[in-house]
């Protein structure tokens, strides 16, 4: 008996030149999801829930589940979502069946990016006209300024998401050179929509130290306290009012602590700054670090727990002077072929 | 069909072009001002009407001639549904004539020439594109004081070239040169005006036409 033996070629595929991104076709994209919509009724039946009720949420949960990965990286674990999140959006054929294209811009290669600009163009022009008939009309014309601080334009980024097609850095500029000369018009105020589009809210930045109210020992006397570091020196410093200007380090006097003037003159130094010295006691407790790390560590424990004795004027001028940031020079560590953190080993000719 | 796009090639002036303006309008809008006696190029002296006080000044029978029959051709070439693409690099009436494109329904290029725009159509666009089937120039130059790259480029590509040719312009490579001013803004709005009449014209002349030849 001959048995037929049925082989098939792999086909070749000749050298084909780069042709970009792939392009994906609407039909592909309609059965991608199509494919997405049946496989969420197969997990749901198979982690046995409805499948009419079956979320995204829970979808990511049950292929968590289904498939427990490792991977440090987020976006290199197993993923099921809709498609229109997983394939980019892409520009479908510019052209009709006639060969017509679409756009007017069409042959100016970004047609996007200049029928924008031909719009904004369009506002800046009907703005003056707008303009002009006030003043053929010796109308006021409106003064109010837009708060410029509270938002900012949008990023090159955004622009070519918006635009779905390459910005380069020249077009981006110019495009927000137009959009600031535009909202420069007194009556701007007409495009607020369109300006809206392209401007986004920026939230508040600085987050508000808080600082603390004086508290009361049992004497009635005003104190608060302050925490500081410095290399690898941490220090709590108590602050008290109505006091002579002692400080005591550790359960130990100053003099007898820091041996060495430039200390001393370390810890001095916030309450010369507000010309407080003979004014408050202290009292601090220190660990770890060298002398001069420790003197610093106090220091800014000291600042600290003044700041509530103080007006916020005061407070800014402290910060300024730098009283109130954290020093953050550490060791630098040692590299491999290097004697020390950037000593090089002796070179030698021969 | 075949009757609808032979019957206009029959008659000299089917679109009636020339009601559309007088040798005075033109003059009003002083299309008629050249530039200076310095700034004149060779192959313009045959359009030139004669020099005042330094300044040239274009013959404007010779311009109603040519200005005719490049309105003529370009309302044969929207009769027949050809793609129309304007082009000027002034900045000035870039806006204008993006709006008079838009309002024809046909096309305009008013920035930065990319190098293989036409040559290079294939790849920089798509594999099915169709080229423009007319350039119509509202300024030869570009901002450089140079003849535009879309000239030679559509005498490469057999495109025919409609171009409004100032004193200090190169008139070789256009197959329908209007020697006229370019830099006035009436001048600029003249032709815009001109241009859309006559292809609103020849649009609405094709539907009329193809109404007609359903009804039968």
């Amino acid at each position: 008996t001959l048995r037929l033996i049925c082989t098939t070629t792999p086909v070749q595929r000749k050298n084909v030149g780069a042709s970009g991104p792939e392009k994906y076709t609407e039909a592909f994209i309609k059965k991608q999801i199509e494919e997405f919509n049946l496989g969420k009724r197969h997990l749901a039946n198979m982690m046995g829930e409805d499948p009419e009720t079956f979320t995204q949420e829970d979808i990511d949960r049950a292929i968590a589940y289904l498939f427990p990965s490792g991977l440090f990286d987020k976006q290199a674990r197993p993923v099921m979502k809709h498609p229109t999140e997983i394939f980019p959006e892409q520009r479908k054929i510019q052209w009709g069946e006639d060969g017509r294209p679409f756009n007017f811009l069409f042959y100016t290669g970004k047609q996007s990016y200049y029928s924008l600009m031909h719009e904004t163009y369009e506002k800046l022009l009907s703005v003056q006209k707008h303009q002009d008939q006030l003043i053929a009309q010796d109308l006021p014309l409106q003064k109010e300024k837009r708060n410029l601080a509270g938002s900012r334009w949008l990023t090159k980024i955004e622009l070519e998401e918006m635009l779905l097609e390459k910005v380069s850095d020249d077009d981006y500029s110019r495009f927000i050179k137009l959009l600031q000369k535009l909202v420069a018009l007194p009556c701007a105020d007409i495009e607020e929509n369109y300006i809206q589009k392209f401007s986004k809210e920026v939230p508040v930045q600085l987050q508000k130290v808080v600082i603390e109210p004086l508290q009361h020992d049992e004497r009635g006397v005003a104190f608060s306290t302050g925490e500081g570091k410095r290399k690898t020196a941490r220090a709590t410093a108590v602050v008290y009012d109505n006091g002579t200007g002692k400080i005591t380090v550790n359960g130990v006097d100053i003099l007898h602590y820091f041996p060495v003037l430039q200390d001393r003159e370390q810890l001095l130094f916030p309450f010369q700054f507000l010309g407080r010295i003979g004014k408050h006691d202290m009292v601090c407790t220190v660990s770890g670090g060298g002398r001069s790390a420790q003197a610093g560590a106090i220091r800014l424990a000291s600042a600290k727990a003044l700041r509530s004795f103080v007006t916020e004027k005061e407070v800014e001028f402290m910060r300024q002077a730098g009283l109130l940031t954290v020093d953050p020079r550490v060791k630098e560590r040692k590299k491999p072929g290097q004697e020390g953190p950037r000593r090089k080993f002796t070179w030698k000719k021969r | 069909d075949d009757k609808l796009l032979t019957e206009p090639l029959s008659h000299p002036d089917f679109f009636s072009v020339k009601e559309l303006f007088t040798l005075k309008d033109l003059f009003d809008a002083r299309v008629h001002l050249g530039h200076k006696k310095g700034c004149r190029h060779r192959f313009m002296e045959p359009y030139i009407f004669g020099c005042r006080l330094d300044q040239d000044i274009i013959d404007l029978d010779q311009t109603m001639q040519h200005l005719q029959l490049a309105l003529n051709f370009t309302a044969h070439v929207a009769y027949r549904g050809g793609i129309i693409l304007f082009v000027t690099r002034r900045r000035q009436f870039c806006h204008l004539v993006e709006s008079t494109a838009r309002a024809c329904g046909e096309y305009a290029h008013t920035r930065y020439w990319q190098g293989g725009l036409l040559t290079n159509a294939r790849i920089q666009f798509g594999p099915g594109v169709r080229l423009p089937d007319l350039l119509v120039f509202l300024s030869t130059l570009n901002n450089v004081f140079e003849p535009h790259v879309a000239i030679r480029d559509a005498a490469k590509m057999n495109i025919p070239t409609v171009g409004v040719v100032d004193t200090n312009c190169n008139p070789c490579l256009i197959t329908y040169p209007v020697p006229g001013n370019d830099d006035s803004p009436a001048a600029v709005e003249l032709y815009c005006k001109l241009f859309r009449m006559t292809i609103i014209r020849a649009k609405d002349k094709r539907r009329q036409s193809e109404a007609i030849e359903e009804l039968r």
